[in-house]
């Protein structure tokens, strides 16, 4: 689905790896093979953990000797303890849980900081697709038919952004991106990144941890 | 008790700063003969695929020890020893034991042999119950551990068969009330039913299955008698013959015991976070998708108590169809994570890199 930057990180979370500070503690929710916390610990000392759900992610990440649990956002953030770490990593990952919301208040509760990014389902192609063809949208970015794709719960941009405010959270960042997770700056951060960007990406705090 | 002799074996080189230790702890009825052919049986030792040169537990890299648990009859003092007092075998009147006794034993040999601290401790089953309890003894004496197919206390279920062990062997007239060894004779029967019975649990219904369907043994048609007609049958037969040849009775009394009174929590006024707090230790928790022993619901109780104090765990679900006996077989993705755990951990307790000169 995405593009590689050199074959070493995906464009989109080299951005997001430039968000985090060196030397930080970082916990990367569904993260995969670990591409991101070995980058992370190779490239600015972070001190890395990861949470994913596929066997075969965990079983790549441990063997590669990362720290990462077999588990899902929505059962086991509940577990860790308020501020054990400064950033708490989600990405492309908020909209296949059950309870977004709920995931976002613990992020923001056991981190200082959180990084997510998600499919904008207010990209012009998904709202072509409804108007003009009355079909439920198949794009790069949303890659599966309605009835067998993971994602439960879409959201658009602006509604990522109502949402934060309602929680009493500081957007300190927010960055649209392509589909192939390349930053688009031009787009800004309002109406023209809700209708053009295929991605969001953000950059959270509590207003107590800015 | 008075003194205590413990029987340990050792693989590998110790190094200079003492820095490369992992402990390996054995289940119920292993002992240290971890990568030597059994004394007794003369059949490979039970990890002995896991233990050499560039394998999993790497000797040209790190010293293993292994030593034979408190209460066990390989070496380590048990209830088939003389009691020193008496001049007699110990029998029932050797003290009921804990697992955490049986890690006091472990740290005293540590002290004797100079290691202060454990690079890891790794174990499978009540191996990962010792790992568990050191972490909560001597956190500052660990710097990882790998607890494979444990949790952090025996469930009901677990109880009930090792008490369905225990009465098969009080059952067996020869067990003599504990006394056997002073009377000259053996409860082999009754152990080897302990045996039988404990050892479907080690396995799963699929790997039964799949291994012995209801195959008939060495016939062509059904005895309607009460022989091994199944192959099945015919296996846990010899399981429980083989068995009594190279273990104690009384031992697997006191032994199974050890691992019904196991509950970390309870040590910890009931709140399993508690026994981790403030830890260092890196963890590395496994479990198997077919144990129903200790499944892997067990492990994912130590995993949330460790996430509760922000711990630093790994925790992976290894698919296999083999039970729980699983990390002692051949499973690549398992041997895979706890190789890569270890070089991780390696890297971080600044171990050198293997071809490097330390």
């Amino acid at each position: 689905m995405m593009t590689l930057c050199n074959g070493s990180l995906r464009v989109d979370l080299k951005l997001i790896a430039d968000m985090v500070a060196s030397g930080a503690r970082v916990l990367d929710v569904g993260c995969g093979d670990g591409s991101l916390l070995a980058w992370l610990g190779k490239h600015k000392s972070v001190d890395g953990r990861g949470i994913e759900l596929s066997m075969a992610g965990v079983a790549a990440a441990v063997a590669q000797g990362l720290s990462v649990i077999q588990g899902d956002a929505d059962t086991d953030l509940k577990d860790y303890p308020t501020g054990a770490f400064d950033y708490v990593i989600l990405s492309q990952t908020l909209q296949a849980t059950y309870e977004p919301r709920t995931v976002l208040t613990h992020m923001l509760r056991i981190g200082r900081r959180a990084v997510v990014s998600f499919p904008n389902f207010g990209h012009w192609r998904v709202r072509t697709s409804l108007m003009l063809h009355g079909r439920m949208p198949v794009t790069d970015t949303l890659s599966y038919q309605w009835y067998e794709t993971p994602n439960i719960h879409f959201c658009t941009i602006r509604d990522f952004q109502l949402l934060c405010r309602d929680l009493g959270i500081t957007v300190e960042k927010s960055i649209a991106l392509h589909s192939d997770g390349r930053a688009l700056p031009c787009l800004g951060e309002g109406g023209m990144a809700n209708l053009f960007a295929e991605q969001g990406l953000f950059l959270l705090s509590r207003p107590d941890a800015a | 008790m008075g003194s205590i002799t413990v029987g340990y074996q050792t693989y590998g080189t110790l190094n200079a700063d003492r820095s490369n230790t992992i402990l390996i702890c054995h289940a119920l009825t292993g002992d240290q003969y971890v990568a030597d052919p059994h004394p007794i049986t003369g059949k490979p030792g039970w990890w002995s695929e896991l233990v050499g040169p560039g394998r999993v537990f790497d000797t040209d890299r790190y010293f293993l020890v292994c030593a034979n648990v408190l209460g066990g009859c390989m070496g380590t003092t048990g209830p088939k020893d003389v009691n020193p007092a008496t001049g007699k075998p110990w029998g029932l009147s050797f003290p009921v034991i804990t697992v955490g006794d049986m890690v006091q034993v472990q740290a005293r040999l540590l002290d004797v042999l100079g290691i202060d601290q454990l690079f890891c401790v790794v174990g499978g089953s009540m191996g990962g119950m010792q790992a568990l309890e050191w972490c909560a003894s001597f956190p500052e004496r660990v710097f990882a551990a790998i607890p494979i197919a444990a949790a952090a206390r025996h469930s009901a279920q677990n109880i009930a068969f090792n008490e369905v062990g225990r009465q098969a062997i009080a059952a067996d007239p020869d067990w003599c009330d504990g006394d056997y060894m002073a009377q000259g004779k053996s409860p082999f029967r009754g152990l080897a039913v302990a045996r039988m019975a404990a050892h479907i649990t080690y396995l799963s219904e699929t790997n039964l299955h799949e291994k012995f369907g209801r195959n008939l043994q060495a016939r062509e048609r059904l005895s309607y008698g009460f022989e091994a007609d199944f192959q099945v049958e015919s296996y846990l037969r010899h399981q429980g013959s083989a068995f009594v040849e190279r273990f104690d009775a009384n031992s697997y009394l006191y032994i199974t015991r050890a691992m019904d009174y196991f509950d970390l929590a309870a040590e910890w006024d009931g709140v399993l976070a508690n026994a981790f707090r403030g830890t260092k230790t890196r963890f590395c928790v496994v479990s198997f998708s077919s144990d129903w022993l200790f499944p892997t619901r067990e492990s994912r109780a130590v995993v949330h108590a460790l996430n509760a104090v922000a711990a630093n765990v790994s925790f992976v679900e290894i698919q296999s169809d083999k039970g729980h006996d699983a990390f002692l077989l051949d499973e690549p993705v398992f041997h895979a994570t706890l190789t890569g755990f270890l070089n991780g951990a390696a890297e971080h307790r600044g171990l050198p890199r293997k071809g490097s000169s330390p």
